[in-house]
């Protein structure tokens, strides 16, 4: 476990988190979520739970993603918010 | 000084649960489009998930596969060497169930945006008032 890449991570994982709840576009917001999702699943890989990191990156961060997407062309892009 | 910047950053994952916890429970708060705090719900349970791999997480440990599996009464394997995979196999059914509740939510959002034409919960209540008028069943 090398703490300057967990740090570095743990940083990148906060901006990306509070990007996506942040954004003013749906689909820019599930892209950023993506992106979340897979930086947490590094984060898995470096402290060792590899197992949690293989279905993070297929089920968490590619599914969800898949989810997303389809939600918002099903409704709308635009948000208030 | 030292010895803060010490609880920092060995304790940086549990401040990083707390800060995700709060985005997401912000965003479920104070944000008003259903997808955003669908977002927001995700990233709590994400959050939660960070809190118990740190918890079986170790320092000098490697992952939970038996080293000398094939000569094990040679090498008894001592726990210090191994990360506690305890964690990580709860959290790999919480991961799955996060996803369920992920598609049931997202297609509860798309029968709403059906129904109402919006995904604005203020939009979905306002028009929601007149309705309540007319009579139900």
């Amino acid at each position: 476990m090398i703490w300057q890449i967990e740090f570095v991570v743990l940083v990148i994982v906060l901006i990306c988190g509070v990007a996506a709840v942040t954004v003013r576009d749906l689909l820019g917001a599930a892209v950023l979520f993506g992106a979340y999702s897979f930086m947490m699943c590094l984060l898995w890989a470096i402290m060792g739970a590899v197992d949690v990191a293989f279905t993070e990156a297929s089920v968490g961060a590619g599914v969800s993603t898949v989810l997303f997407v389809a939600a918002v062309f099903r409704t709308s892009r635009r948000t208030k918010d | 000084m030292e010895a803060l910047w010490e609880q920092i950053l060995t304790k940086a994952n549990y401040w990083m649960t707390i800060a995700l916890m709060m985005v997401g429970l912000y965003a479920m708060i104070t944000k008003r489009n259903l997808v955003k705090k669908i977002i927001g719900m995700n990233i709590l349970q994400t959050a939660v998930i960070l809190m118990f791999i740190s918890i079986g997480a170790k320092r000098g440990a490697t992952i939970p596969i038996l080293k000398h599996g094939d000569a094990a009464a040679a090498h008894a394997p001592r726990a210090v060497d191994y990360i506690n995979p305890l964690p990580h196999v709860l959290m790999l059914t919480a991961i799955v169930v996060a996803v369920s509740t992920l598609g049931v939510a997202l297609a509860l959002a798309v029968k709403i945006y059906q129904q109402n034409g919006t995904l604005d919960e203020a939009d979905i209540l306002a028009r929601q008032v007149p309705r309540s008028h007319e009579g139900g069943p």
